[in-house]
């Protein structure tokens, strides 16, 4: 119960980015074709940089096209699980629609259990939620800990707002989120291009992130198969690919990509390492024509700044977002008619697909919630006030349509 | 008690959708869109038909109501057709090479039929279902008891029927065939139309009716999709190459 409480003052916080990743996959790409480009005659160097970089661009471009819908999906998955704990709870627990009584979750269940047990269960899941979140765990663990959070968050929303502030609320909050992410000044705004200055990912209890490892291992086998073949085994799959790709771009020896595999192991062995690798890697960027940075460029951040990369990849979501869907999914459930709750998860998802849409086509942080919550709210209002009669009429004389 | 008839009656209308939809289209992101994105159109028709009926004055005109929905579901039906031919090109972009979903021109009508069924059946029986989960039950006050199992008969039939009305109905304008549109419009009007003898309960006629029309419009639209009577057999053969004839 006290986990959530931590989170209450994060819930306005809701971006999707992809533009994040766009432009942290394309600085260390640029840079490598710069660095291989030093070594070659200054006539060739020109024409090779900006190969390079159009490949990339052309590259970036059809990977984003290719794996949107995967996106969209990796997406449509967690935010349907969240709005299905949320409605699932509404309908059980009467706590949540009704105000002035405790909560006695394991009283509506029915379960005897002595204090013992709670406290020891309460506090180990606290405990590994905090470290899933805030240290380190297995991705599914932190994902599955971030959507019951806003599940939870939903549900005081919606226990605790009377009716028409959950609407205004809504209503107030997408157009808040457009200000929040649009504008010059905006604070979201400030705070996303403040994380891709310093090149690191956003506070992980504000955002949900949907990785796609199978993405890269497609995007790679495309590219050579054979080679990625021979030198992966599974558990550094993706690392290997990577490197392989950034490879066969220079024309380079798979040799020298399995030296690149080594130094990443042990990179992984000690990661006190890796940071202070990857650090120098972004100084050198900023002069790149120092020599003995070169040297360190072609051995070891080869494996860094690729494993970079794939941890950025993916869409990322506002943990507020889910939070404000599940509300209005809630809040709709909560009258008891199914099919206005089926109306607005059916418009929030489109809002979501539209969402995406828009941000495969801007590259940029967007607000998620002005359109799906707009939808939410067009579909519940008509689907309560013109929908229900009808469709109740119909079924009750069951007339199907 | 309550609980036997409640998953009785969901699985009844809703396991073929869910097997169809397991099958064929959950291990594929652009179908699952393709599901999500038709079943909202289905949801814009039904808003436009009932805010038809709302300032409609007569009430007691339910054969109005069903006409205006018909309507408003065959353009929006025909929307998505155009929709989806349109963006064709972009899907080609999208999905892989070799997909399925650009190689077969019949994937797009299937998904986008089965979008159409689903939500059209959620929105005819969701309500009922969570009714009967308890405490009460059917057929108390005079009512009749075998009201839910003929509901959730008829919803899985519409969920079919959906389907392949999509698959003739998309079939008969890429091969600007009108009587292909025709018997899908026909045959919507005429299955809504005997679903209004239900308030006399005579369910017998309507499912017997309903179900010869399924059946009519599944075979119709398994030879659209270039099935024979050989491929029917060998689907029963236990080979899983035969079996993703209409995917």
């Amino acid at each position: 119960m006290s986990l959530y409480i931590a989170y209450s003052r994060l819930y306005y916080f809701d971006i999707v980015i992809l533009a994040e990743l766009v432009q942290s996959s394309r600085v260390p790409v640029n840079f490598q074709s710069r660095n291989i480009s030093h070594r070659r005659s200054n006539s060739q160097q020109i024409s090779h940089d900006q190969v390079a970089t159009e490949e990339n661009q052309q590259w970036e471009d059809e990977f984003e096209l290719k794996y949107g819908a995967e996106h969209v999906i990796k997406l449509f998955v967690p935010v349907s699980l969240c709005m299905l704990v949320v409605v699932v709870t509404i309908s059980n627990i009467t706590f949540y629609t009704t105000k002035d009584i405790y909560l006695e979750f394991l009283r509506a269940y029915n379960v005897p259990m002595d204090m013992f047990t709670i406290l020891f269960f309460i506090w180990n899941f606290g405990v590994t939620g905090m470290i899933c979140i805030h240290w380190k765990g297995p991705i599914r663990m932190q994902q599955a800990y971030l959507i019951f959070i806003a599940a939870l968050m939903a549900l005081i929303f919606i226990k605790y707002l009377p009716e028409w502030t959950t609407w205004v609320v809504l209503f107030c909050i997408s157009i808040w989120d457009l200000v929040a992410v649009l504008t010059p000044r905006g604070p979201l705004r400030i705070l996303v291009e403040t994380a891709q200055e310093r090149n690191e990912a956003i506070f992980p209890s504000l955002i949900y992130s949907a990785v796609i490892y199978k993405s890269i291992v497609v995007m790679t086998t495309n590219d050579e198969s054979e080679q990625v073949e021979s030198s992966s085994s599974p558990s550094t799959e993706r690392e290997v690919l990577v490197i392989g790709a950034s490879d066969s771009e220079h024309g380079e020896s798979s040799q020298q990509s399995d030296n690149g595999i080594q130094s990443e192991n042990q990179q992984e062995n000690n990661p006190q390492f890796q940071t202070a690798t990857s650090t120098t890697s972004t100084q050198q960027m900023s002069n790149e024509s120092k020599r003995n940075a070169q040297i360190i460029t072609n051995e070891r951040p080869r494996g860094t700044i690729p494993t970079n990369l794939t941890e950025d990849k993916g869409v990322k979501l506002g943990l507020g977002d889910f939070i404000f869907y599940s509300v209005l999914v809630g809040k709709a459930s909560s009258d008891g008619d199914w099919n206005t709750t089926l109306a607005c998860f059916v418009a929030i998802l489109i809002g979501l697909c539209l969402t995406l849409l828009l941000l495969a086509s801007f590259k940029k942080a967007l607000p998620a919630l002005p359109i799906s919550i707009a939808f939410g709210l067009v579909f519940y209002f008509v689907t309560r006030g013109i929908v229900k009669p009808f469709a109740d009429m119909l079924a009750s004389d069951q007339i199907f349509i | 008690m309550t609980y036997m008839e409640f998953f009785g009656c969901a699985f009844t209308a809703f396991g073929p959708a869910f097997a169809m939809f397991y099958w064929t289209i959950m291990h594929d992101p652009i179908r699952i869109i393709i599901l999500i994105a038709s079943s909202f159109f289905w949801l814009c028709s039904l808003l436009f038909s009932s805010s038809l009926w709302f300032i409609f004055p007569n009430k007691d005109w339910v054969f109005f109501g069903v006409l205006t929905s018909i309507f408003f579901q065959e353009i929006f039906r025909y929307l998505v057709y155009k929709i989806l031919r349109k963006s064709e090109q972009g899907l080609r972009q999208v999905t892989e090479t070799n997909s399925a979903i650009t190689t077969s021109t019949h994937l797009l009508s299937y998904v986008s039929g089965l979008g159409f069924g689903i939500i059209s059946g959620a929105f005819s029986l969701v309500n009922i279902l969570a009714e009967i989960k308890g405490p009460g039950t059917m057929g108390l006050h005079g009512g009749n008891e075998y009201f839910c199992l003929f509901s959730a008969l008829f919803t899985m039939c519409f969920v079919f029927l959906h389907t392949f009305w999509s698959i003739i109905f998309f079939n008969g304008f890429d091969t600007h065939n009108r009587m292909l549109v025709l018997y899908v419009i026909i045959s919507h009007v005429f299955v809504s139309c005997i679903t209004l003898l239900n308030r006399d309960e005579l369910y017998g006629t309507t499912v017997s009716f309903i179900f010869i029309i399924t059946i009519i419009s599944g075979v119709l639209s398994y030879r659209i999709a270039g099935g024979t009577k050989k491929s029917f057999t060998v689907l029963f053969q236990f080979q899983r190459k035969s079996s993703v004839n209409i995917q």
